[in-house]
């Protein structure tokens, strides 16, 4: 027999069996038990035996990635439990989330942490991309890894949008209507594209079920596969980036404390703060539930899911072909070769490139808070192309005209940002992100809380 | 003559031949490796593409609307089952509309009081005949084939006809 053959004999059944289990140190004594831990365990080892001492302070990436991944959590784990009510039919679908709600033990609650979970995740993935443009962290080894976030965020988006209709009731019946009403102003394919989105020519029984497949089966199995590719390829760039000030090169061989307990330890409290707080919101606040749904009566107003609704706010401004096809094709065209374009530095892990970015990326943020409302409004009372123009088709008015405007205004400014800041084209690509950006986020403000019956500008306590 | 017996090829023709051969049993295997993932993925498509189900043949969705007299001109009749408005024009003239609006889908309600129709979402609105009053709506509300027999108006909603616009040649006469 080995030497090991013989430890492993040693004791009774339980300590045998117990170290048949853990193969390893469990409690750590000492830094030796805390690298082979690290190293050693099926879920720690996905993470680095050292890292660098400026990587673990939280207002680096206030822990947005993993907070994602905790949320995506808590939505399997809620999730899974659902699947076991809720009956994907629109005979049964409604009647069958009544039936959680009211009688399946803590049914209420479940459902509530699943919804609030989902709404929230949206918010934080944002926000960590967010935080990886600005702490430039798409350059180099980091390119590719940009364009795999981005593919969750379309999963995400796309499961949330699914899931959406489950409850069957008017707000999901109709929201599902308006975004896949304007899937069909897609050139040439929106036809065919809106029968496959919707499961045939009308939203029914087959829309359900496929949407149901969709968000219990298709959308997990890719987003986790997606997320371990996403979280491989931080591990081969050497962890998240390093954070420096705008003077400083980047280092070589930064200074590393170990991952057990400096990292794994914050990590554990932020996730355990976060499940608290969707805790705290999914008990005071409740999952809506509307009237069951009637095909005979559209609500007033009727609006897609929060996060699609700067798209409609966009088509109530422009031409449909060119609110649903051209400006979000350009701008996912945008967000994909954000980390090719051939940019003069590579900023990593400076926030906002350098002081021009910085001040900069204020400037275009409050252009654009200013510039957007004030543009609405005027779409919405004084700008009239199609009457101005009587002789031009209205597809050219609502679209080609304003863009030609604007992008007349952008070509401007842009000259005018050069020459005032001495910027290099990091820090214009920058402006330009924030602009659109903030843009985007006016936009479905005012969709969310200013437009009322009949889609019109209201205040909004008169929604 | 005995040199090409004891040797057929030398050495370096043999060697090339060898990884010509090789590098050719790869790409056959990644050929035949991408012909399988297409058609996984072209079965995975048809799985996922809508399944009407099929009517029999000649049963269409004939909607029995009623006697012609039930129907005054100038009015316009909502059918919730049938999903459609009967539209009876002022010269006797009958059109069936699809009550979906045709900007995104929501239903449109008939206002008589106003006369037309008036989407509550985006505020298109339609004449009695469908035709666009007031956009966003971009073209007029699909219409359903009108057939009257034996003084009975019969609808047949199985098929929406777009149009662009009205025209006479739509209205159905006795």
């Amino acid at each position: 027999m080995s030497a090991s053959d013989k430890e492993d004999q040693r004791g009774n059944i339980v300590d045998r069996f117990r170290r048949s289990v853990f193969r390893g140190p469990v409690r750590p004594r000492d830094d030796t038990d805390r690298k082979r831990i690290v190293l050693s365990h099926l879920v720690l080892h996905n993470r680095p035996v050292r890292l660098p001492e400026k990587n673990i302070r939280y207002t680096h990436t206030w822990g947005l990635g993993g907070s994602s991944m905790i949320l995506f959590s808590l939505l399997a784990a809620t999730g899974m439990l659902l699947i076991f009510v809720y009956e994907p039919s629109p005979d049964a679908a409604y009647a069958s989330i009544v039936r959680l709600r009211d009688d399946v033990f803590f049914g209420k609650l479940v459902r509530n942490i699943h919804y609030w979970s989902a709404n929230f995740l949206i918010v934080i993935m944002l926000l960590h991309m967010l935080r990886v443009y600005f702490t430039g962290a798409y350059h180099g080894a980091r390119q590719f890894n940009w364009i795999i976030g981005l593919g969750l965020l379309l999963c995400v988006l796309a499961s949330n949008f699914t899931g959406y209709l489950m409850p069957w009731d008017q707000l999901s019946y109709w929201a599902i209507t308006i975004v896949t009403g304007m899937i069909g102003y897609v050139p040439l394919i929106g036809g065919r594209l809106q029968d496959v989105v919707r499961g045939g020519p009308e939203i029914g029984p087959s829309t359900l079920v496929d949407y149901y497949a969709a968000h219990t089966t298709l959308l997990p199995a890719l987003i986790i596969v997606i997320m371990a590719f996403h979280f491989w390829r931080v591990r081969k760039a050497d962890g998240v980036v390093i954070p420096r000030s705008p003077e400083d090169p980047p280092e070589e061989k930064p200074a590393t404390v170990l991952t057990l307990p400096n990292l794994l330890f914050r990590e554990l409290v932020a996730a355990l703060v976060l499940i608290a707080f969707i805790m705290v919101i999914a008990l005071i606040f409740d999952a809506p539930l509307g009237e069951p749904a009637n095909p005979g009566m559209s609500p007033n107003p009727a609006k897609a899911p929060w996060y699609f609704l700067g798209f409609q706010e966009l088509l109530l401004h422009f031409d449909p072909i060119f609110a649903v096809f051209v400006i979000p094709f350009a701008a996912a065209m945008g967000l994909i070769l954000l980390p090719y374009i051939r940019y003069d530095k590579d900023t990593s892990g400076i926030l906002m490139m350098s002081r021009v970015g910085r001040r900069m990326g204020r400037e275009a943020a409050i252009t654009a808070a200013v510039v957007t409302p004030v543009l609405i409004v005027a779409d919405e009372y004084l700008l009239d192309f199609a009457g101005w123009l009587p002789g031009v088709p209205p597809f050219i008015t609502n679209s080609l005209v304003p863009a030609a405007l604007f992008a007349g205004v952008c070509f401007v400014f842009r000259a005018r940002l050069i020459k005032r800041h001495a910027a290099s084209n990091n820090e214009l690509v920058q402006s330009a992100f924030v602009f659109f950006g903030a843009a985007f986020v006016i936009l479905t403000l005012t969709g969310v809380f200013f437009r009322g019956p009949g889609m019109a500008l209201v205040w909004p306590w008169h929604r | 003559m005995s040199d090409k017996i004891k040797n057929p090829k030398n050495k370096e023709d043999a060697r090339d031949d060898a990884l010509s051969r090789r590098s050719f049993m790869w790409k056959l295997w990644i050929v035949l490796g991408g012909v399988a993932l297409a058609e996984y993925l072209l079965i995975a498509l048809d799985f996922v593409r809508p399944h009407p189900s099929k009517k029999q043949g000649n049963e269409d969705d004939i909607f029995v609307a009623g006697p012609l007299d039930r129907f005054a001109p100038k009015t316009v009749t909502a059918f919730p089952a049938g999903r459609f408005y009967l539209a009876r024009l002022e010269d006797g003239g009958f059109i069936a509309l699809s009550r979906t609006c045709t900007h995104l889908g929501c239903t449109v309600p008939w206002n008589a009081d106003e006369g037309r129709f008036v989407c509550p979402c985006h505020a298109s609105a339609f004449t009695m005949t469908g035709d666009v009053l007031s956009p966003p709506a971009p073209r007029a509300l699909d219409q359903y084939a009108v057939r009257i027999e034996n003084g009975v108006v019969k609808v047949d909603v199985s098929k929406p006809i777009r149009r662009r616009s009205f025209e006479s040649s739509q209205v159905t006469y006795i």
